[in-house]
């Protein structure tokens, strides 16, 4: 081949690349229609493949229950009975059409989610339908979650991990709040029947409701959706600034949260094993939400900071020490406000050290400027990152979720991108120094 | 149907190309024929601690983590029992800084010594976080050695033990890469919006000169047919007994494979599940229990394992299982089940094919595998399993004389 007549290969010089700055990013819009009851689909219609997916979407998440577990509960047992199917008659019938319905209950929202081969939506829709008006709860389902989910949580409990991730929260925003509360044992015992098909009635069958829908839809979808469900008693959300406390930012209208209070105390040492052989470290502060402006910007700081594989608590803590196998950080994905959360494993015998590594490198970031270089890195991976996610409906699905709910709209994307090609080290250290305080975070090792 | 393109380099580099248009990515995706199963027993682990190493540096590059994350692309590794796998995704137009890294370090190494000292630590910190500092960690340590007493699946791709990655040396770090990680003993694969000319150029330019290596002929012990029930009870500090019950399947390539693979659907994937609806729904025996397989190029293993309610005994859990497994090798699966458990092997095929990703890992092993067409074939394979040879097929699997059973008891 002509190749091999070309002078020798020079390994030691990189190819040319295309720079980050130089890529358009465009967010593929969606297409919005209303149901005749007003519940809002958001349709991101792409992709080469005959599959899709539907998400239900609830104001049903535990932000709005007044006893702890119930909306994990309503949530997880959708697919346990209606009035004319078991649990395992919805079962099979999802899984005979390849079909995965999944439930995820979240602070704010809770939601059904649906992944099917486009032949077989028909089938499929209107049983999801019977689920979101027609759960009846039977009180043998709730007897086995609860003793199951009472089972799996003692296995959780052993693990410093899931410690960790409970308590850190906890001194966040404080055990009474949403985000901060947990279960115990004892709470999963207290749920009853009639908790569970109140919640329903209210918030599912009555339910504020949107549906995502991603995929190579069927042109026929929009109506399917009308019929199994524009007739049903949901309806879109509100507004909840008539819930919440005075408005201290621009998106309390989307959270019904009472404020947090956080812990005063700061440091914590948890011994949960004796013979635990690692500590698993979190250290974290709050941090606004999405509204406010310094929030992409501090992404962009924090992907320096601890954001991906090239940031600096990665190159010291594990490249350099070996303490870790991994350590992160990010800013938390929370409506109503957010924390700046780094967490990491360590051998018991380093956690000292990897901790005080940790500050050190919030105080170089707060004293020194971040060189171009290190800079460009850090924006040509985040660009990177963001065309390869832009790549498929799903995932464009889920990046319109994420705005959407947050109450942004397509220039919150548009202002992100202009944010990582544009912000200066200059910026980012003056970022560093209001919030990488070592002053202003919690302190927590289980071991 | 997965369109792509095969030709070889005249160093045994085996090239394959699957050209997407519509992502504005492409994914470059190098795997090695060396897992666990290539290790020395005395230096378990090996084979994974290595794959830390390929990223501390190469002959003529010393840091392969910044110019790829300046070129906007992120990548990762992982090791199996099997084989080692390197995948890179990045902007199309940069593709050149892949070929250029990867590449490179398929010439040499850097070997160096600060390198192998810290990811040493990061790997035993690994082996903490995963095995010993969870509860049930040490659960496949044990299972593997009940099963295996002469194939190297019998240890762990993390190794059996601590000790073996703290001794590994710079010198077995050589002989390894110069053995293993030469162009006739890999597979590249390149996918996403690229064309065959450009990447058979690239290639040509990249990885042409890399001198070929020597084919590694792989003879390992085979395990020889398990002909007596095997049985261990362990007590550790967990809340929860567990009883795991293993059996021997057939290799990757056998038509045995898929057959095995419906069996794990119908017992154990799934809210309408066998194992599911029976023992946790009916019976209340367990809280969780699952039935999968290990997926191994050689035989592997169907694998049951269920966490018990509390009070309820191993006995009658391990006995209630036997029960369902007598059922399934006494009458043949429902024509309704059989199309269930395939739907749901079709849907999982599409869905995990949408990613470019994925669609390039499997390429690279299906031919790894011997075979890349296998890519468009696997679903008629699924397709024509018959309900008889379920029942042939479960009656061979799960005879008690083929079964190990670990009663992982609570303190």
């Amino acid at each position: 081949m002509d190749v091999q007549t070309t002078a020798k290969l020079n390994r030691a010089i990189a190819p040319p690349i295309k720079d980050a700055i130089e890529f358009e990013l465009n967010l593929p819009p969606y297409a919005k229609h209303v149901l005749s009851n007003g519940v809002e689909v958001y349709a991101v219609d792409l992709g080469k493949v005959e599959a899709m997916m539907v998400s239900w979407i609830f104001d049903a998440g535990n932000s709005w229950e007044e006893k702890k577990g119930v909306a994990a509960a309503a949530n997880s047992l959708l697919k346990n009975g209606t009035s004319d199917r078991t649990a395992f008659g919805i079962n099979e019938h999802f899984e005979y059409y390849g079909a995965y319905l999944n439930r995820a209950a979240h602070h704010e929202t809770a939601e059904l989610t649906l992944h099917c081969l486009n032949k077989h939506v028909g089938e499929l829709l209107p049983v999801v339908a019977e689920l979101v008006s027609d759960s009846v709860y039977p009180a043998e389902e709730l007897e086995i979650y609860r003793r199951n989910s009472q089972q799996r949580l003692q296995v959780s409990l052993k693990k410093s991990d899931f410690v960790a991730t409970r308590l850190i929260d906890a001194y966040l925003y404080g055990e009474q709040h949403p985000y901060g509360k947990y279960s115990l044992l004892e709470d999963y015992q207290a749920l009853e029947r009639e908790d569970l098909t109140a919640f329903f009635d209210r918030y599912y069958r009555h339910g504020a409701c949107r549906i995502l829908t991603a995929g190579k839809l069927p042109t026929d979808l929009i109506q399917r959706l009308e019929t199994s469900f524009g007739a049903l008693p949901l309806r879109a959300p509100m507004a909840y600034s008539a819930l919440s406390a005075p408005a201290v930012h621009p998106s309390s209208a989307l959270s019904p949260n009472p404020p947090i209070t956080p812990a005063t105390v700061r440091k914590y040492n948890v011994v949960n094993d004796p013979n635990g052989v690692q500590g698993s470290i979190r250290i974290a502060r709050n941090f606004p939400n999405r509204h406010h402006p310094d929030f992409q910007k501090v992404q962009v700081l924090n992907n320096v900071f601890g954001g991906y594989f090239g940031s600096r608590l990665m190159a010291n803590i594990r490249e350099d020490k070996g303490y870790t196998y991994g350590i992160h950080s990010w800013l938390v994905n929370n409506i109503q406000t957010s924390a700046l959360m780094i967490s990491t494993e360590a051998g018991k015998e380093v956690c000292a050290p990897a901790i005080r590594e940790v500050y050190n490198e919030m105080q170089l970031l707060r004293t020194e400027l971040i060189e171009e270089e290190e800079l460009r890195m850090a924006r040509n991976f985040t660009i990177g990152t963001i065309l390869g996610d832009l790549d498929g409906p799903f995932h464009v699905a889920g990046r319109w979720k994420n705005i959407l709910l947050n109450g942004l709209d397509g220039n919150y994307f548009n202002e992100g991108v202009r944010i990582i090609k544009t912000i200066t080290p200059e910026e980012l250290r003056t970022l560093a120094v209001k919030y990488l305080d070592p002053g202003a975070f919690f302190e927590l090792v289980v071991v | 149907m997965i369109k792509f393109e095969r030709f070889q380099l005249e160093n045994g580099l085996r090239v394959l190309v699957h050209e997407d248009a519509s992502t504005p990515m492409v994914v470059v995706n190098v795997l090695y024929d060396v897992g666990a199963r290539d290790e020395d027993p005395k230096k378990t682990g090996f084979a994974h601690l290595f794959e830390h190493l390929m990223f501390g540096g190469s002959v003529n590059i010393d840091d392969f983590e910044t110019p790829l994350q300046l070129a906007g692309g992120e990548n990762n590794a992982y090791t199996t029992n099997d084989f080692t796998n390197y995948y890179i995704q990045l902007p199309a137009e940069n593709i050149e800084t892949a070929f250029w890294l990867e590449s490179d370090r398929m010439l040499s190494l850097a070997f160096s010594e600060k390198s192998l000292e810290v990811q040493r630590k990061v790997v035993m910190e690994e082996f903490k976080e995963h095995y010993l500092n969870k509860p049930y960690g040490d659960v496949w340590f044990r299972l593997r050695e009940l099963v295996y007493k002469q194939h190297p699946y019998r240890w762990m791709t993390i190794g059996s033990e601590l000790s073996h990655i703290e001794q590994a040396q710079l010198e077995d770090v050589q002989r390894f890469f110069f053995k293993y990680y030469r162009p006739v003993n890999a597979i590249l694969v390149v996918a996403g919006k690229v064309k065959t000319e450009q990447v058979r150029n690239l290639a040509e330019k990249w990885f042409g000169d890399i001198p070929a290596g020597e084919r590694y002929k792989r003879d390992l012990p085979q395990e020889p047919p398990q002909r007596e029930a095997r049985r261990l009870t362990v007590k550790a500090p967990v809340p929860l007994d567990a009883l795991y019950k293993c059996y021997p399947m057939a290799s990757r390539t056998e038509n045995g494979y898929y057959v095995a693979d419906l069996l794990t659907e119908v017992l154990g994937g799934g809210g309408s599940s066998r194992l599911h609806q029976s023992l946790i729904k009916e019976k209340r025996l367990f809280s969780q229990i699952d039935c999968y397989h290990t997926g191994s190029v050689d035989p592997g293993l169907v694998v049951i394992e269920g966490k018990l309610i509390k009070g309820v005994s191993m006995e009658e859990a391990d006995k209630a299982v036997e029960e369902e497994l007598d059922k399934l090798k006494s009458e043949p699966v429902a024509v309704k089940e059989l199309e269930k458990v395939k739907n749901k092997t079709e849907s999982a095929i599409v869905f995990e094919d949408m990613s470019v990703m994925n669609r390039a890992n499997s390429l690279a092993i299906y031919e790894l595998l011997g075979d890349v067409n296998m890519m468009n074939t696997e679903l008629g394979k699924y397709r024509a399993v018959t309900a008889e040879a379920m029942l042939e097929t479960s009656r061979r699997i799960f005879d008690p004389l083929n079964g190990n059973t670990l009663y992982y008891q609570a303190q």
